[in-house]
């Protein structure tokens, strides 16, 4: 008899045109890490909302302990010790960390705070699971993994017992990445049972006892992870083989696209410049991949190639054209496409439809629009024909509003607009970041398709799985300057660490 | 002495006022609604005054305007509240409605009130007032001080306080731990009700002793607003800005008085301009570094991630 502590048994809850749990059973034994997997949309986050008390679901019930109970908001869901972490921090910015751990149980005595004792325990806690945290500490000047221990802390302040973590390892860096799963460790070592909400097999492999996976809003069932394997616990996750290799067929260079020549740019935050006298080339059929370590320059790199900051010196040539100075609708003219880092902020309008993001680069072209007026009856064939192609997934067609949909499928809209509209150069930015497994197959080939069809890519990744796997040619980038540059066959991760990590640069480097 | 006692007298009325904005905005709700409920607060008040028996105990009399004025802002408040938190209305347009309503319900109580056309009120304000080594303090001055210092203990060390300025900062978050958004912004705006009434009480009845309602409150809520954000929704800097703002307030009033200023000759409307020409300017400097509460004027919809 298994010592289950929390049991979600034949779950359903629908939503209109969508069913997001079909009938799906989760139990939680108690003191293990549990995997939730699934691609995005798969119903993960609906199935933990409805234990956290955020949805009712229409069918099924959930058990603590043996006894069935009933959630019906998270006032309900902390009395019966459940606590989560969203993926989106709930923390207030203003407050010191210690305000936003007693947050809603708030130590008093006739409404006035007592604050003495609360920051004795959360100390206290804080040292007892390794969560390094300044009490005092206002929210909106630490960072991210502070942010998140504080989250934890909120959760074992309130002694909860049933720790939810939703997709916690998207926002981190590789090296608190590690440090969090350390800390799941201890955490299951002092008891606590705990639910890790993923796309990410590597950390499902590194910290769970087992794993439940589902798909579409169904379960494809429970495994042991000592039991099974990456491709194993993907081909669930996506119901066929993924490959981890990307096919390429052999490069066949042809003109230069890009000519980035002596480019500066001063940082927004510094004194210093961000990125310090730049040059390469991209040509057509390669897929160069600009590497790094987040903030050596990257970010601030592609702002001004693609019109959205101004370099204080150095030129940008477009197939032999200057575009320097010119505006980004006339890059984007030019032939130059933009997969933007941050999709939510550069790629989509997130109140807009589907329809109308997707006609963003060319709702002025004479097929769009008469005198100022849109035909939205070409639009909405337009945007139709585009969904179609690239399989974007959505609860109402052309008329979802972006905001609504998952992020893979917001990434594929994107990249369906900007490759459709033919580009010279296609500039991508950290595509597959915070996607599943699946969708970063599908986008990998979209890019290699772009580089087979004799266009230049540009890709900016941190993750040297990504590097490695696509690129034809790695520019590694530290501190703002190009400090070297590699054949991806002929090089290794460890090498292009030393030289992302400024501990080696190619003499003369590019 | 005489730019003294108004520039107390002001300095009260805008922080009073101010502090009751910031106990709105810091719930999540924008009240640009001070101005009208100050108006409902002074009506409310001022007739109370009028309606108490000859006889009554001067205390009484204070005491029970008072109390009128509070519980009429509050009254009035509550519309804001309804229609920005339960029909998410937008909250400046619900605002600005209220200050034309309030405008011109002023009027015509007032005009009932007297029975003709007339809306000037008159009243009897010595109760209020009493002399301390020959300057004239009202009673508005020592309520404004305690009120302050309740202001910031609330707002800083208690629970309500942090429940409520969370609100108006992430409400997400505050409802993620239980706590009842909708329940805190009510109170937050009926605070600011009780405090805008006040306010509107202290801003007439200390000066003169007859109010006409057809100017209504003259922008003192709306100066106030300036206070409030000059003062960066902080108690203790709203009260430094109230004093700053009361300066120039009572300056147009007393400038024909000042031998120095009247030589001067300039028309007495610049200095009746001044106060907003400052708030401007010092807008202007500020609004730049000026950090509002993050969720305001955003209703808060449960449903929505």
């Amino acid at each position: 008899m298994d010592d289950y502590v929390i049991e979600m048994l034949n779950i359903t809850k629908e939503f209109p045109g969508i069913r997001a749990n079909d009938n799906v059973t989760l139990q939680l034994r108690r003191g293990e890490v549990h995997a939730l997997l699934g691609e995005n949309g798969a119903g993960k986050s609906t199935l933990m909302s409805v234990l956290f008390g955020l949805y009712q679901p229409e069918l099924g019930t959930i058990k603590k302990n043996g006894q069935v109970v009933e959630i019906k908001n998270p006032n309900d869901a902390n009395a019966l010790n459940i606590g989560m972490v969203h993926q989106h921090f709930k923390l207030v910015e203003i407050f010191s960390v210690l305000d936003n751990i007693i947050l809603g149980v708030e130590p008093n005595q006739a409404g006035f705070l007592q604050k003495k004792e609360a920051r004795e325990k959360v100390l206290r806690l804080s040292e007892q699971y390794g969560l390094k945290v300044d009490p005092d500490a206002k929210i909106e000047e630490i960072s991210v993994g502070m942010q998140q221990r504080t989250e934890i802390l909120k959760m074992l302040y309130r002694d909860n017992e049933i720790l939810i973590f939703d997709e916690p390892t998207a926002v981190l860096t590789p090296q608190e990445i590690d440090e969090l799963i350390q800390i799941m460790k201890e955490l299951r070592a002092e008891g606590k049972s705990i639910l890790f909400i993923t796309h990410k097999l590597n950390e499902i492999m590194a910290v769970a006892d087992r794993c439940t996976v589902l798909r579409k809003g169904k379960c494809i069932g429970t495994v042991d992870i000592a039991d099974t394997t990456k491709e194993e616990l993907s081909r669930m996750m996506v119901g066929r083989d993924v490959s981890f290799e990307v096919e390429k067929a052999p490069i066949h260079l042809g003109d230069v696209v890009l000519e980035v020549r002596n480019v500066t740019v001063p940082s927004p935050r510094h004194k210093n410049n961000s990125v310090k006298d730049v040059s390469f080339d991209v040509r057509r059929g390669e897929i160069v991949c600009l590497a790094g370590i987040e903030g050596n320059g990257q970010t601030e790199f592609v702002y001004s190639l693609t019109g959205l900051t101004k370099q204080s010196s150095g030129t940008f040539r477009l197939c032999g054209k200057d575009i320097s100075h010119a505006t980004v609708r006339q890059r984007s003219k030019d032939g130059m496409s933009h997969i933007p880092e941050d999709r939510h902020k550069h790629g989509l309008v997130l109140d807009y439809t589907l329809e109308q993001n997707l006609v963003l680069q060319r709702y002025w072209q004479p097929q769009f629009q008469h005198g100022g007026f849109i035909n939205f009856g070409a639009v909405r064939t337009y945007a139709a024909g585009l969904i179609e192609q690239y399989d974007i997934r959505s609860g109402q067609g052309p008329t979802t509003i972006s905001r609504s949909m998952s992020g893979g499928n917001q990434q594929k809209a994107i990249i369906a607009r900007e490759i459709d509209k033919e580009p010279e150069l296609l500039v991508a930015v950290q595509p597959t970041r915070g996607l599943d497994v699946g969708a970063i197959e599908y986008i990998h080939k979209q890019l290699v398709a772009q580089r087979d069809a004799g266009k230049a890519v540009l890709l900016v990744s941190l993750e040297l799985d990504e590097v490695m796997n696509v690129s034809d040619r790695i520019l590694v980038m530290y501190e703002g300057e190009i400090v070297g540059e590699f054949d991806p066959k002929q090089t290794s991760v460890q090498e292009l660490g030393l030289y992302m990590a400024g501990a080696k640069r190619m003499e003369g480097g590019k | 002495m005489l730019l003294l006692k108004y520039t107390l007298i002001y300095a009260v009325v805008f922080m009073l006022v101010a502090l009751g904005g910031m106990f709105s905005e810091r719930s999540g709700i924008i009240n640009i609604a001070l101005e009208g409920i100050m108006i409902i607060g002074a009506l409310g008040g001022v007739i109370a005054l009028g309606l108490m028996p000859a006889g009554t105990a001067p205390a009484v009399l204070v005491l029970v305007s008072i109390l009128i004025s509070a519980l009429a802002g509050m009254i009035y408040s509550l519309l804001l509240a309804f229609a920005s938190i339960h029909l998410k209305a937008d909250q400046t347009i619900g605002g600005t409605a209220l200050n034309m309503l309030a405008m011109a319900l002023g009027i015509v109580i007032a005009r009932g009130y007297n029975g003709s056309t007339l809306a000037k009120i008159e009243y009897n304000n010595k109760p209020f007032l009493f002399e301390v080594g020959g300057l004239t303090i009202n009673v508005f001055l020592i309520l404004g001080i305690a009120l302050l210092l309740i202001s910031f203990v609330t707002l800083y060390r208690t629970k309500f306080g942090l429940r409520l300025m969370a609100c108006g900062e992430h409400p997400q978050a505050a409802d993620s731990v239980g706590i009842n958004v909708y329940k805190m912004r009510y109170a937050g705006v009926m605070i600011s009700g009780v405090l805008g009434g006040i306010g509107g009480l202290a801003y007439v009845i200390p000066s003169v002793s007859s109010w006409n309602f057809e100017v209504g409150v003259t922008g003192a809520g709306f100066l106030s607003l300036a206070v409030m954000i000059f003062g960066q929704w902080k108690p203790l800097r709203i009260a430094f800005a109230a004093i700053f703002f009361a300066i120039f307030k009572a300056l147009a009033n007393i400038a024909d008085s000042i031998d120095l200023l009247a030589a001067l000759g300039w028309s007495r409307d610049i200095y009746n301009m001044m106060p907003f020409i400052a708030s401007m300017i010092v807008l202007a400097f500020t609004s730049k570094k000026s950090r509002a509460p993050k969720a305001e004027g955003i209703p808060y919809d449960k449903g929505q991630r």
